[in-house]
């Protein structure tokens, strides 16, 4: 393998590596999210959610 | 005598979730912006960067090889501080900082490994060699697994806490070892050449993108930390809305109509 071709992949991995943490942790912002709503729409209130409201 | 009344106060304000969850959500979009101007200016100032004398273009590799790996150690430092946190504070927020902090310093320790392989190859003629500083390297990968499989393995988030915090503590000693292993052994490795006593052997023409560079990464290490630690705070108040809505269910059923 050429120089150029070590620089590359350790770009290319780098990208992947970080591109895929990044994901990860929106795909779990975005779940984590939707879940709250649901149970907010339920009508389930954390206990210092209701001290705040009263 | 107010002053140092006063200063624990605010701190303990800002280690509050629902404070630090409205703060978050202030800093996050300049954080991330910062991190990708930073990186986009390190990128163009690498990719003009001359070639070494003796490593060709494969010097680019430290360019993203030295900003991983110092980051795998600080990331490590963070998490230690944390579990002081929750074991002598035994402060919620802290375990929160240390479990997000470890998936993104796993990835960090894997890619200042994968990239240091890859200069490796060329530079040294092997991919992998069992020196101090890559066997080093290799177990705080390693402890970074384990202290992800333990602070996810009991189902009450308090007791993996303090049983990860212990594990992160008792592996803190790799991190001296990690930094002085070039110097303590004969190493493959060189031995520091920015953070040196007579300060440091690179020319400025390839220090300076890798300043930059370790800076971006850097921004972008603690934009994602923040993310995670967004992530946790949440997933745990679902948990605990689950729990309540489980309980008002059982509630409901045990009354006659």
């Amino acid at each position: 393998m050429s120089h150029l071709a070590f620089v590359l992949l350790s770009y290319g991995i780098s990208l992947a590596v970080l591109l895929g943490l990044v994901a990860w942790l929106l795909i779990d912002q975005r779940v984590q999210r939707m879940e709250l709503q649901r149970l907010e729409a339920q009508g389930i209130r954390r206990r210092s959610q209701k001290a705040q409201e009263t | 005598m107010s002053e140092t009344t006063a200063q624990p106060l605010k701190l303990l304000d800002l280690a509050n979730p629902a404070r630090f969850l409205s703060l978050a959500g202030m800093l996050l979009p300049w954080l991330a912006g910062l991190s990708a101007l930073v990186l986009a200016i390190g990128l163009t100032m690498s990719i003009n960067a001359p070639d070494d004398y003796q490593q060709g273009m494969t010097v680019k590799i430290m360019f993203i090889h030295v900003p991983f790996a110092w980051l795998s150690m600080m990331c490590y430092t963070l998490m230690a501080l944390a579990a002081l946190g929750t074991l002598v504070w035994r402060h919620p927020l802290a375990d929160v900082c240390a479990k997000a902090a470890a998936p993104i310093g796993a990835a960090f320790t894997a890619l200042a490994l994968i990239t240091g392989s890859l200069w490796g190859k060329p530079m040294w003629g092997t991919w992998w060699v069992w020196d101090a500083r890559l066997t080093s390297v290799f177990v705080l990968f390693l402890m970074y697994l384990g202290i992800i499989a333990l602070s996810r393995a009991l189902d009450d988030p308090a007791k993996s806490a303090r049983a990860a915090a212990v594990l992160t503590l008792v592996g803190f000693v790799n991190i001296p070892i990690i930094k002085f292993s070039v110097d303590w052994w004969n190493t493959l490795h060189q031995p520091a050449s920015v953070l040196r006593a007579g300060g440091s052997a690179i020319d400025p023409s390839l220090l300076w993108p890798l300043l930059v560079m370790a800076l971006g990464f850097t921004l972008l290490f603690f934009t994602l930390h923040m993310m995670a630690m967004r992530n946790e705070i949440w997933r745990r108040r679902v948990i605990a809305m689950r729990r309540m809505a489980a309980r008002k269910a059982d509630q409901s059923e045990a009354q006659p109509a």
